[in-house]
């Protein structure tokens, strides 16, 4: 069997450059990129995709999702996520540790990584836990973890809190190959809060979550890596004096990565005005100009990677007093449309964006993807950047709706979804292969 | 006739001017009422209002109490500790099941900001948000505002001082709300670890000083201070706060010579007010009581279809 994708414009994000080919895949790789017209083998064996006013992009990689299995399979499991991710054109995820019980031991990992492997949908590479428990106190078994497939340690959803532990957390992993992502939050200073603290918390009544409590921490995770001279990732930046302090880290050539969301370059505080549970989340929404910092961090190279922090909730979790409420939004199918209107506000170029949700997160993972070349896997989506929708609650496959995007115009999205060679879901059919 | 075209009483930023004039004038109309022998009046008859209290009230429940028995209208009452709550029912299957029962006005208090709507997007009550979290009080705001329409003969263009925790209260932020809306003009005042980030974007100017603060002013209403916040750092001890912070006569003399003080309650003593400051020539403290029930009279009076 050979698969020809024909007529898409190929967006790469290693040369830089956006153009027509044809793909030729066969046996799960990419067997030839040739120019447009050049494939002249028709017949049963072949089956064309008609990509005709598509993009072609490398399959997106999101390194930051909770698939909340094992422990709350009510919110999300491992296979929901990954039909999720496919339907948003994501081929691979990194998924975080803060389940029930925690990725902490080699046990979970491997149990996360066959669960994953049955559905044949996207590819799952664990993220273990920093410390026991994540309670930031003992440091896991990173070799063991490494071993059983975990790609990147992190306690997020917890700062871990104790400088010493952080910082032989970044010397160990570092031996055994492995990322360290800090989620960076002074609980200290963000406890009581439940959104930015500013004028619009001022103004309705909520405890504020200080710019300063992530700040404080993305500087100490950046002396740590100073220190140590090991690499540290950087989850979440959304604000403008974190961009500031990592945009200095890099210039002093101090090993550290960053990823946003898209909820931090695309809505800010007054999104919780009237107490919208949807749009709570952590580190919360904050004000327009740190929207704007993020974008211009995105554009300069400061933050390299997009992630989604994918955190499905219920309603159980969500339909509650504000103050009550789970902090979360899921990302995994409204992230590429967000993407892509950077491209359109001209803050990012093309392969640019499209690198940011798959190349970038591949090299900090050290983890395949991002590139399509001859003799690669064949993962990959077509994306129609042009297609205008509203979202819609109904039209969702994570197994929540968590999402403040629910009735917004989105525009682009992804209409095919193939991991090695295979078409893992298609818009038309809305079904995935399983 | 004056039409107040609203279902709910959730905060002051939903009341326009006029809302707010009605409403008062409804209450002064009332206060006669409970000058009288029989203070009982048919108006509310065969309605029903339920008192949701999740935090603990004395005053504001027994008040709105009072305002529905006057008019008579069925009062219940429902608190945190003895309903299903405890057995860890969401506040919003509490309200529906309260609505299966056909109050005509739930009046709520709630420790959550955005409680109150919370439960008016989905009950057909009209709610009446008693206090919720840190957010609004707005009756005790309209109290407020009744009390110094009555001893000043009006609102606007007066100079008022708000001196206490004002980020932790929610009767300042109902009170900044209302009482710029009626043209007054607001300073708020207090150590500087209760003022709000960005609070003048509300339309008010902050001067920290007490002292400073009162100088000239008309009205000067204090927040009552939560002891429990001495262990969040915000201030050091109440000794500390009484010293720098509290209404002393001494600092009342540099406000205008008729300026009046207005208090909440419950008052601390020797923290945020002095005795001799509470039981002084300038208190309308009590003024305030009486005149809350006038005002939850008038809200409800006008909720349940009075003005209609």
């Amino acid at each position: 069997m050979i698969t020809r994708i024909r007529a898409g414009r190929f967006v790469d994000p290693v040369k830089g450059c956006v153009e027509q080919v044809e793909l030729i895949i066969e046996k799960g790789k990419i067997a030839r990129i040739l120019p447009p017209g050049e494939f002249k083998e028709e017949g049963p064996r072949i089956r064309t995709i008609n990509a005709a006013d598509k993009l072609i992009v490398p399959g997106l990689i999101d390194m930051h999702v909770h698939l909340r299995e094992p422990g709350e399979e009510y919110k999300e499991t491992i296979d929901s996520g990954q039909m999720a991710a496919v339907a948003g054109g994501f081929t691979s995820i990194a998924c975080m540790p803060n389940t029930m019980p925690p990725n902490d031991t080699r046990a979970v990992t491997e149990f996360i990584i066959e669960k994953a492997k049955r559905t044949g949908l996207a590819r799952v590479y664990p993220i273990a836990a920093i410390t026991v428990m994540q309670k930031g106190e003992r440091l896991t078994e990173f070799g063991e973890l490494k071993e059983a497939g975990a790609v990147a340690v992190s306690d997020d959803g917890f700062c871990v809190t104790n400088s010493e532990v952080m910082r032989r957390a970044l010397e160990y992993a570092r031996y055994h190959g492995l990322m360290v992502i800090s989620h960076s939050e002074d609980l200290n200073l963000s406890r009581s809060g439940v959104m930015h603290e500013g004028v619009v918390s001022t103004r309705i009544g909520l405890q504020g979550i200080p710019a300063a409590s992530e700040e404080i921490m993305v500087f100490r995770e950046i002396s740590l890596a100073a220190l140590t001279n090991c690499p540290v990732h950087i989850a979440h930046v959304s604000t403008a004096g974190s961009v500031e302090i990592i945009k200095r880290a890099k210039d002093a050539g101090i090993p550290v990565t960053a990823e946003t969301a898209p909820h931090y370059f695309s809505l800010d505080h007054k999104e919780v005005a009237g107490y919208n549970t949807y749009a709570k989340v952590k580190p919360p929404l904050r004000t327009p100009e740190d929207v704007q910092a993020i974008k211009d961090g995105l554009a300069e190279g400061v933050i390299d990677v997009i992630a989604t922090d994918h955190a499905p909730h219920s309603d159980i979790e969500k339909k509650l007093e504000f103050d009550k409420a789970a902090f979360g939004m899921i990302g995994l199918e409204t992230a590429l449309a967000l993407t892509l209107q950077l491209v359109r506000d001209k803050i990012l170029g093309l392969p640019e964006a499209i690198g940011k949700l798959s190349l970038s997160p591949a090299s900090v993972l050290g983890i395949p993807g991002g590139c399509i070349k001859t003799g690669v896997q064949a993962d990959l989506a077509v994306i129609d950047p042009e297609c205008e929708y509203v979202l819609k609650r109904e039209d969702i496959l994570s197994k929540s709706w968590n999402s403040p995007f629910i009735g917004k115009k989105l525009k682009g999205r992804n209409e095919l979804t193939m991991i090695g060679g295979e078409i893992v879901w298609e818009r038309k059919s809305k079904h995935p292969r399983c | 006739m004056r039409k107040f075209d609203h279902r709910h009483l959730i905060g002051m930023g939903r009341l326009s001017v006029d809302d707010i004039e009605l409403i008062l004038d409804t209450a002064e109309s009332f206060k006669e009422l409970s000058e009288r022998d029989i203070k009982k009046v048919p108006t509310l008859r065969g309605k029903s209002v339920v008192n949701f209290f999740f935090e603990p009230s004395t005053r504001t429940r027994t008040s709105f109490e009072i305002a529905a028995k006057r008019l008579s209208a069925d009062t219940f009452s429902l608190s945190a500790s003895g309903s299903s709550m405890v057995k860890g029912e969401t506040l919003i299957d509490t309200a529906l099941n309260l609505q299966a029962m056909k109050p005509d006005i739930i009046v709520l208090r709630h420790p959550s900001s955005g409680a109150p709507q919370l439960i008016a997007n989905r009950v057909k009550a009209g709610i009446i948000n008693a206090g919720d979290g840190i957010n609004e009080h707005p009756t005790q705001s309209l109290l407020d505002l009744l009390t110094i329409r009555e001893k000043m003969g009006k609102i606007k263009g007066l100079n008022i001082s708000i001196i206490g925790d004002i980020s932790h209260s929610r009767v300042a932020r109902s009170n900044i709300i209302g009482l710029t809306k009626m043209g007054a003009d607001v300073t708020l005042s207090g150590p500087p670890t209760m003022i709000p980030v960005g609070v003048e974007s509300l339309g008010v100017r902050v001067v920290l000083n007490p002292a400073e603060a009162v100088k000239g002013k008309d009205v000067i209403m204090l927040l009552r201070i939560q002891l429990e916040r001495q262990n969040k750092a915000l201030f050091p001890c109440v000794r500390e706060y009484a010293s720098y912070f509290g209404l002393t006569e001494k600092i009342i003399r540099a406000a205008k010579k008729d300026v009046i003080v207005m208090h909440p309650g419950p008052i601390n003593r020797g923290v945020e007010i002095s005795s001799e400051v509470a039981d002084g020539p300038h208190s309308v403290i009590f003024d305030q009581a009486t005149n809350g029930v006038a005002v939850r009279m008038a809200v409800l009076y006008l909720l349940i279809g009075g003005a209609k």
